[in-house]
């Protein structure tokens, strides 16, 4: 996308490092995009389950693709009030303060190279050794024990960190600590989204837990200073955005959040994407989850309190789709599977439970595998695509009743992004079987957007959440069209399904 | 019954034995296996060759199936697929126009609506995914009937029905309206379809400039035209601007 004349500066650049790519996208006041730009990097494979990022190549990427949207946008630094920062969570580098060089390739969210650490560090405890502080089960995808494994890993490294010469950060750190200077004056933050996927920060008093710091034997010499999601940490130092505030940081789903000016308790936001987070914001006060689900940060505004969120995430959602294309073979599109589903009224009776690495929220059953169900000679692949898509939104509403569970608060609406809101039928499905409208906004960008509305608010170029709300543009809504006796009975239904993928690998074999 | 043609009967077996089994075979192996004269054989490759409907590998002489034929089987665009193409350039044709943006392919002797972006106000909406729209009145309908041979086949079959004062229902003064159409580009219905709606379209076209669809905006006359009747030339813009960008996703990606 380019310019258009419909748009006059001033505008916002936002970052958004992400797994597979990193972009930026230029904003106008009025919230819209101006210009994108975007650069892959490489996932790098050192073993099965081992996931890496080289973080001198996505620094590299990120100068670029800035200086690629400030020139497509056709501006210069001075037309730019502020950059936003928005970062895939969890993945976790080590760098040395003095050379500015990562001390070993970023250990990726999806690496599994912590399973054993995190069974060791639960003791006898087991997975909520730390869930009360931190609100989260031990696993492997939290950032804390991936640093453990580099300190333990790496020669030298536990004396070098104790010295005082390594620093630690989520990839906002390593972001902002570069565009600030780095070894010229970089500042070293984190900001308490990206800090509460750590397990290392107490989530009542937002900051590092001492006693969990011991436990995980880290030196807390080298950890960021935690700040909120919306202020300066710094400015920029060097390239074309020299001089100009840096002034948010989130992590990735905690800014679609923000992006979807979810700012009430209440409000949720579901990402569609390979997978699918859904978090709730609850307010003030983080909520103990009962039901499988994490409690998180959502976001801090300056010195303002903290917001909490009640997060959820389904494995397999988009990837479902890919796997009936790619797998599969009955459809040559991800889109081709709303063709082939909608070619029948219903699911024939089948039902697809897609467990393929085991159940997640709020089940957390590793032992499960995927199965379908209820097969006759009457079904057919178009009733298994219909099933595919029911599964993704019986999904949500089993997410979504956890939510309501733990929280005490009805969902309202459900506010929608990511690449599966373009299948209507699963729109129409998901506000179905949730018995909630489905709403999707106008900027698919949500993630980019959150990050570009924290840093404005930061430096006034916004003047308040309730100024962000009037921005949000409805794109399409979906209303339930299912009656409730149908809806429960299909519940059930799908209950049982659920029921049947539960204990297929034998417990002494374990994960496979 | 009539006889059939011998010589489509003998190319027709061609491309089975081409495309079952060894996927390259040489002219006498093509010629034996069918019983015919590898003269006879020869030339009904050859036309099949200039149709594209066979290859022939320059180094070893061999036959196979032509790319043309890969392209008629595939050449169906799946209409999520053209929805989710489109989504993010309706999405911010909607936030320049301000108006409420539709996606539209034929679909029997009408328009089906298979995206609807809602005017970015806070007003309540219904998503009209599903709805039909008639092709001879309404802006997409007449971008199809222009571009689209299979629509305009269909159109003239309708019975031009009158929907406002304005409706355009004489074959003769409809035609001179596609031409119009195709000379500028795009088509626009000022409350021909309903009374106070003015509405403007142009046609997506995927890479070999087959039209696909139509996508326009839809808004209150008094907004999208100007006073004096005519519509806004930078909505005519931005419409078309949508319609390109659509149009290039499709043609970028397409084999």
């Amino acid at each position: 996308m380019t310019t258009d004349a419909h748009t006059t500066g001033p505008f916002i650049a936002a970052i958004d490092q992400g797994t597979t790519s990193s972009r930026c996208i230029v904003f106008d006041k009025d919230g819209r995009i101006v210009a994108v730009d975007q650069k892959e990097h490489e996932q790098i494979f050192p073993k099965p389950g081992w996931v890496e990022h080289d973080a001198a190549e996505i620094w590299t990427n990120v100068q670029e693709v800035v200086a690629g949207a400030i020139e497509k946008a056709g501006i210069t630094s001075a037309d730019v009030k502020a950059i936003g920062i928005t970062n895939q969570r969890e993945t976790t580098l080590l760098w040395d303060k003095n050379t500015g060089e990562p001390v070993h390739n970023a250990l990726v969210w999806q690496d599994t190279r912590t399973d054993a650490l995190c069974r060791e560090l639960g003791r006898n405890v087991g997975q909520d050794r730390f869930r009360r502080e931190t609100g989260l089960p031990l696993a492997s995808y939290f950032a804390g024990p991936k640093a453990r494994w580099l300190i333990d890993n790496v020669e030298g490294l536990r004396e070098r960190a104790e010295a005082g010469d390594i620093l630690f950060g989520t990839m906002d750190s390593w972001v902002i600590w570069n565009l600030t200077g780095g070894v010229n004056g970089g500042v070293h933050v984190t900001d308490v989204t990206n800090a509460s996927r750590t397990m290392l920060m107490n989530l009542h008093t937002m900051a590092w837990d001492e006693k969990i710091l011991s436990s995980m034997k880290l030196p807390a010499a080298m950890l960021p200073e935690i700040r909120s999601s919306a202020e300066v940490y710094g400015h920029a130092k060097g390239g074309v955005l020299d001089g100009v505030p840096v002034a948010s940081a989130l992590g990735d789903q905690q800014a679609a959040l923000f992006g979807q000016t979810c700012f009430s308790e209440g409000e949720a936001k579901s990402t569609y994407g390979t997978g699918t987070f859904m978090l709730m914001n609850t307010g003030d006060k983080p909520v103990n989850s009962y039901n499988g689900l994490l409690t998180t940060v959502g976001y801090q505004i300056g010195d303002q309190k903290p917001v909490y969120a009640l997060e959820g995430s389904i494995a397999v959602t988009g990837s479902l789709v890919q796997w009936m294309r790619d797998q599969m073979g009955l459809i040559k599109s991800a889109a081709e599977i709303e063709t082939l589903a909608s070619s029948v009224e219903d699911n024939g009776g089948a039902y697809f439970v897609p467990a393929f690495s085991g159940l997640f929220a709020p089940y957390w059953r590793s032992d499960a595998r995927g199965v379908i169900t209820g097969l006759t000679r009457y079904v057919t692949k178009a009733h298994i695509a219909r099933a595919v898509l029911e599964a993704t939104a019986w999904q949500t509403r089993e997410i979504t009743d956890a939510m309501t569970k733990d929280s005490g608060v009805e969902l309202a609406a459900l506010k929608v992004d990511g690449g599966m809101t373009s299948n209507n039928l699963l729109m129409q499905t998901i506000s179905d079987f949730t018995d909630a409208p489905v709403v999707r906004p106008m900027v698919a960008e949500t993630t980019c957007l959150g990050a570009a509305y924290a840093a404005g608010l930061a430096v006034g170029f916004w003047s308040s959440t309730d100024e962000l709300r009037a921005n949000w543009r409805r794109a399409a809504e979906w209303t339930p069209r299912m009656d409730a006796d149908q809806r429960e009975r299909e519940y059930k239904s799908w209950l049982k399904a659920v029921e049947r993928s539960m204990g297929w690998l034998d417990e002494n074999t374990g994960e496979e | 019954m009539a006889k059939n043609i011998q010589s489509l009967e003998r190319a027709a077996a061609m491309l089975r034995l081409l495309a079952g089994g060894e996927r390259r075979l040489g002219l006498s192996d093509i010629a034996s296996s069918l019983g015919l004269a590898k003269g006879t054989a020869h030339g009904i490759l050859r036309t099949l060759a200039h149709e594209g409907f066979v290859e022939q590998d320059p180094a070893s002489g061999r036959y196979q199936l032509g790319a043309e034929l890969l392209r008629l089987g595939n050449s169906y665009l799946d209409v999520h697929e053209l929805r989710a193409r489109a989504l993010v350039w309706t999405d911010d044709l909607a936030r320049s126009s301000g108006e409420s943006v539709y996606l539209g392919v034929l679909h029997q002797r009408g328009v089906l609506i298979i995206h609807h972006v809602f005017r970015p106000d806070d007003s309540r909406q219904v998503l009209e995914v599903g709805a039909m729209q008639p092709l001879h009145s309404s802006a997409l309908g007449k971008v199809l009937s222009a571009y689209d041979p299979v629509a305009h086949s269909e159109v003239v079959e309708t019975d031009f029905k009158s929907f406002t004062p304005r409706t355009v229902t004489g074959l003769q003064d409809f035609e001179s309206v596609l031409d119009l159409t195709r000379a500028r580009g795009w088509a626009a219905d000022v409350e021909e379809t309903w009374e106070g709606v003015a509405s403007v379209a142009a046609p997506i076209q995927d890479r070999r400039r087959m039209p696909v669809g139509a996508v326009g905006i839809t808004g209150a006359v008094e907004r999208v035209c100007t006073g004096d009747g005519q519509l806004r030339p930078e909505l005519i813009a931005a419409v078309r601007d949508c319609a390109r960008s659509v149009s290039r996703d499709l043609g970028a990606s397409r084999f």
